[in-house]
């Protein structure tokens, strides 16, 4: 099936938020803080403005809490007392003329005394730099299972190593976007760019200290979000809706690039150590991990993203004894948030970096290592959960190595590397997997909501809050749908998220949205189907031409009235999870992946060019081939990107290369051709067979193509991006070519 | 804001003493317009009017290009591809095709940026910058054209109208750009290298405040002519000519390394030749 809004978004007719006709409108910006820690003692208006022409927000004028609803309430929607970190929203403004805003907001001055800041998650802290709880520790977890410290102290072979991951800018290609108002009844409506419409729905109760029904929040067509939309769009609505709610007009907001990149949630920085005890044929016997990211200034999602990264940390691997401990900390930076992966990329890539490691510790090739300790069905992860589904990850490696030739291209890299005076050319292998759906209990207290409804016009409307962002929510519902009821794809329509007409199907992250939501459909599908057969008399729930026929004859008596099944989540019965214990299943089911990448370094400049990849994994059931695909393709690019180029200079917490011109992601001539398989295990509780596939991609690059580097090099490469500057270091000056 | 657009050169002048900004593609003031409004309170000139400054010429001694060429203009110029290549080279490198076709050479050379990719082409290959001023023309010598960083000789009231390229016989040219992509990207390290009977030239980009000749690293590829200079004798000299910093976008160290492994690798292209 094609993509449903193909078409309109190839030739431009997609109207995203900044496209949407308005009249009688105001701007809107932000007036941000440029201390990276202190106290608000003055906020400087310029006298040779004339103010008057403006709407000034401060936080006197949020009507409910100033807090921004998440996790932990701890992050204000604008400073008021204190700055915790450059860009800090202290000030809104709105005018009808966006330059003579743009003017404005360099008008304004926050004047801060400042206070010492943090800036290295692991540098002792002074108690002066004390901001939350005792050690300045948003979170910290652990996993435990049997007796990592005896083990390690046994083991024949303990191999060290340590992993550090810098932070990533999302380049969603379409900058964060919201319009706000006030509607005819009172209700306050936004709607924009984001990924989570009760995420900010909940944001808007909480500011304006409202029930449901006084908020609206309605998605816009969604230029891209990889979890840059998850978090962020809850204050940028909320800044919105209150210079609407002051000014009494509708208020947009665009974010410039330049500020999108400076103000914006980045994945989080991450150094994880590893000690590891192996026997000397490389069987493991305890893993020991220690894991540190760095949270920024405020709680936002760093305990969930901790918690993923802790529970992949050990890897795909069978080992009887493993002691993860982690902790999320606060520094004096733009807060870290959601990026596809969500702390699981940072600890791959240290345990892919670190299998690769101890393999050449034993003088054994990474893929034995690796085939001798990945998980076979009946064995368990660090947590404990029993592996029941999906295809044996052996078989995915195989298949990998086939797909990349790896042995013959192997050798002939050795011949090559020998002969030529500075291009060196490497393979590298990385076993991964991924979770699918919110971590632990996640889904359950989301406990999901959706509808479809049968329409007296012969059509069925999925209603759920899941947005398309891109990544192909519009046409896997339909096909679901369509699938369920066996009825043409026509038939069915996907209602526009919309917090006033869909249900809370949870958000648009996690990977969680064919799997989960998916699954709520084909639920809702039968329950529909049900009523539609008992309102016609039919001895049982009716599909395909029945259905149909049912469904017209339903509609041509009932004209203008719908028939509504439902689906509430429930979690398979197999799945337990233990909260206090971190023990259990972390997640119902995992994607599995197995990619092989070929690089070639020029020793003269110290790039890494890709030169080839391949991408073999288990997904489930593949709803749709294209989207699939792409969903992997532009994984592995993004994953590229962060491996070997993306890198974000901090300057006192704030990003200084915040520009596209400095940020620099890969364009198509930095990417190979990208060979995607997957091989099919259809998962009894998905969509349609289907598990998660938005995140895994962004696990395993990153580490093969640093084990590549490494085959290629002899370099020891334990730091993303891999920088030529970094690798250069890592590189003895005697290979000069 | 304010945008004059002259039709004759004089008017044009008026304007740039007036303290107009001179504006031909374009394309870096475009890049970062809306967020910076400094540049709107500026006044500008537009040249595009000017067809004086268009057009490539061919002398006996000279390769002129109008002010107003493009990048582009000069790619699709099969005189200029088969004489000078070392331009095609540079050319093809300059951001993308909206960039290549919008953005001028002479331009390049008024802009002053120190990581141009341009003008160490035009540098290596002894270009000279004809300025047409209210007290009239003069030609300086590229080489001799920029004081510091983003300070060049000309004179408030001056504009480049042509770049003379002397025609020569050239037994190698090279162009080398390291980004930090492959494409699309501004360089970290760069450098553009000729060899003709007027000796060697190495013009090197993002290695100092400007884009700069290295006197000796000629010298020492002069006197060792037609064999390469030893490489400790090539970074010596290296470290004499260039001063690279660390910035945004790289570092000393990798900036100085990656040089002379990269010219070393060059010129050892040259001498693998029959």
């Amino acid at each position: 099936m094609l993509r449903l809004e193909g078409l309109s978004k190839l030739t431009g007719a997609e109207r995203y938020a900044d496209d949407m006709p308005l009249c009688d409108f105001l701007w809107g910006m932000t007036v941000r803080s440029q201390s990276p820690r202190g106290r608000i003692v003055d906020i400087r208006f310029d006298p040779s403005v004339d103010w008057s022409q403006f709407t000034i927000v401060t936080h006197r004028d949020i009507p409910g809490c100033n807090e921004v609803y998440l996790i932990e309430k701890d992050q204000p929607i604008l400073a008021a007392t204190h700055t915790r970190h450059i860009h800090e929203a202290v000030v809104l403004l709105a005018h009808p003329d966006r330059q003579a805003l743009r003017r404005a907001v360099g008008k304004v001055k926050v004047i801060v005394d400042e206070l010492p800041p943090v800036f290295d998650p692991r540098a002792p802290l002074a108690p002066e730099q004390l901001q939350h709880g005792t050690e300045n520790v948003f979170k910290a977890l652990e996993i435990r299972k049997g007796d990592a410290a005896a083990a390690l102290t046994a083991a024949p072979v303990v191999v060290e190593g340590e992993y550090a991951t810098g932070a990533q800018e999302h380049v969603y290609i379409e900058p964060n976007a919201m319009i706000a108002w006030t509607d005819e009844a009172g209700v306050i409506c936004v709607r924009g760019s984001l990924q989570c419409p009760y995420y900010v729905l909940n944001a808007l109760k909480h500011a304006f200290a409202r029930e449901a029904d006084g908020v609206r929040v309605i998605q816009t067509p969604t230029g891209g979000g990889f979890g840059g939309k998850e978090d962020y769009p809850s204050i940028i609505a909320v800044h919105a809706a209150l210079l609407a709610h002051k000014s009494g007009k509708q208020v947009k907001i665009i974010y410039d690039r330049d500020e999108d990149m400076a103000a914006t949630t980045k994945r989080h920085p991450s150094i994880v150590r590893h000690r590891t005890g192996v026997t000397k044929d490389g069987l493991l016997l305890a893993q020991d991990i220690d894991i540190i990211m760095d949270g920024g200034a405020y709680v936002t999602l760093s305990p969930v993203v901790l918690s993923r990264g802790l529970i992949h940390a050990a890897g795909p691997y069978s080992c009887a004894n493993v002691h993860v401990r982690g902790r999320a900390v606060l520094t004096n930076c733009i807060p870290h948030g959601a990026f596809r992966g969500f702390g699981a990329p940072q600890t791959h890539f240290a345990n892919e970096r670190h299998m690769d490691r101890i393999a050449a510790h034993l003088g054994m090739s990474p893929v034995e290592l690796r085939r001798r300790n990945l998980l076979k069905k009946g064995q368990t992860t660090s947590t404990g959960q029993v592996i029941r589904d999906g295809v044996d990850r052996c078989e995915l490696l195989d298949a990998a190595l086939d797909a990349a030739r790896y042995d013959a291209r192997r050798q002939r890299h050795a011949e090559f590397n020998r002969a030529h005076p500075y291009l060196r050319r490497g393979m590298g292998v990385a076993t991964f997997h991924h979770g699918a759906g919110f971590t632990g209990s996640g889904e359950d207290y989301l406990a999901s909501k959706l509808a479809v409804a049968a329409r007296s016009d012969g059509r069925v409307e999925v209603r759920s809050a899941s947005t398309e962002m891109g990544q192909g929510t519009l046409t896997v519902f339909t096909t679901i749908a369509a699938e369920a009821l066996d009825i043409p794809a026509d038939r069915v329509v996907v209602a526009n998220p919309d917090t006033h007409l869909v249900p809370n199907s949870g958000p648009t992250v996690a990977s969680r949205t064919a799997m989960v939501v998916g699954h709520l459909i084909e639920r809702a599908c039968d329950d529909m189907a049900g009523q539609l057969g008992a309102a016609r008399g039919l001895s049982s729930a009716p599909r395909g031409g029945a259905f149909l026929a049912a469904l017209d004859a339903w509609g041509r008596e009932n004209p203008g009235r719908e028939l509504v099944g439902r689906a509430q989540y429930k979690k398979p019965e197999y799945v337990q999870w233990y909260d206090k214990t971190y023990q259990g299943d972390a997640y119902a089911t995992f994607s599995w992946g197995a990619y092989v990448a070929e690089v070639e370094v020029d020793l003269r400049t110290f790039s890494t060019r890709v030169t080839d990849f391949v991408a073999v994994q288990d997904i489930g059931r593949v709803l749709n081939d294209t989207l699939a695909a792409g969903q992997v393709t532009g994984g592995v690019v993004q994953a590229i990107g962060w491996a070997l180029m993306e890198e974000c200079v901090w300057e006192r917490g704030a990003m200084k290369n915040n520009q596209l011109t400095n940020y620099i992601i890969p364009t198509s001539f930095d990417v190979p051709e990208i060979n995607v398989k997957f091989i099919q295990s259809p998962y009894a509780h998905g969509g349609g067979g289907a598990k998660g596939v938005g995140e895994l991609p962004m696990d395993g690059p990153g580490p093969a193509i640093l084990n590549a580097v490494a085959d290629a090099t002899g370099a020891d490469p334990c730091e993303l991006p891999l920088t030529p500057e970094r690798l250069m270091r890592l590189i003895p000056s005697g290979d000069a070519p | 804001m304010k945008v004059a657009c002259p039709t004759t050169l004089a008017e044009a002048i008026s304007h740039k003493a007036l303290g107009f900004t001179p504006v031909a593609g374009a394309t870096d003031l475009w890049a970062h317009w809306p967020v910076r409004t400094a540049n709107h309170d500026l006044s500008y000139v537009d040249l595009s009017g000017l067809h004086e400054l268009r057009g490539i010429a061919w002398s006996a001694e000279h390769l002129t290009l109008g002010a107003l060429t493009t990048y582009w203009d000069t790619m699709q110029d099969s005189r200029v591809n088969a004489e000078f290549p070392l331009l095609i080279a540079a050319a093809r490198y300059v951001g993308a095709i909206q960039i290549q076709s919008r953005g001028t050479w002479a331009g390049n050379i008024a802009n002053g940026s120190p990581a141009a990719d341009g003008v160490p082409a035009l540098m290596a290959l002894d270009a000279r910058v004809r300025l047409v001023g209210s007290n009239g023309e003069r030609t300086v010598p590229l080489d001799r054209f920029y004081t510091g960083y983003r300070a060049t000789v000309m004179g408030v009231d001056e504009l480049i109208t042509a770049i003379l390229v002397p025609r020569r016989t050239y037994s190698f040219t090279a162009f080398e750009k390291v980004g930090p992509r492959r494409a699309q990207a501004i360089t970290k390290v760069g450098f553009a290298v000729a060899h003709s009977a007027d000796g060697w030239r190495v013009v090197a980009n993002s290695m100092a405040a400007t884009v700069r000749r290295c006197p000796s690293l000629e010298a020492i590829l002069n006197a060792s002519h037609p064999n390469p200079p030893a490489e400790p004798d090539l970074r010596a000299a290296a470290s004499k000519d260039l001063a690279p910093i660390s910035d945004i976008r790289s570092t000393a160290e990798y900036r100085t390394e990656v040089f002379a492994r990269l010219l070393r690798s060059t010129l050892a292209t040259m001498t693998a030749r029959p």
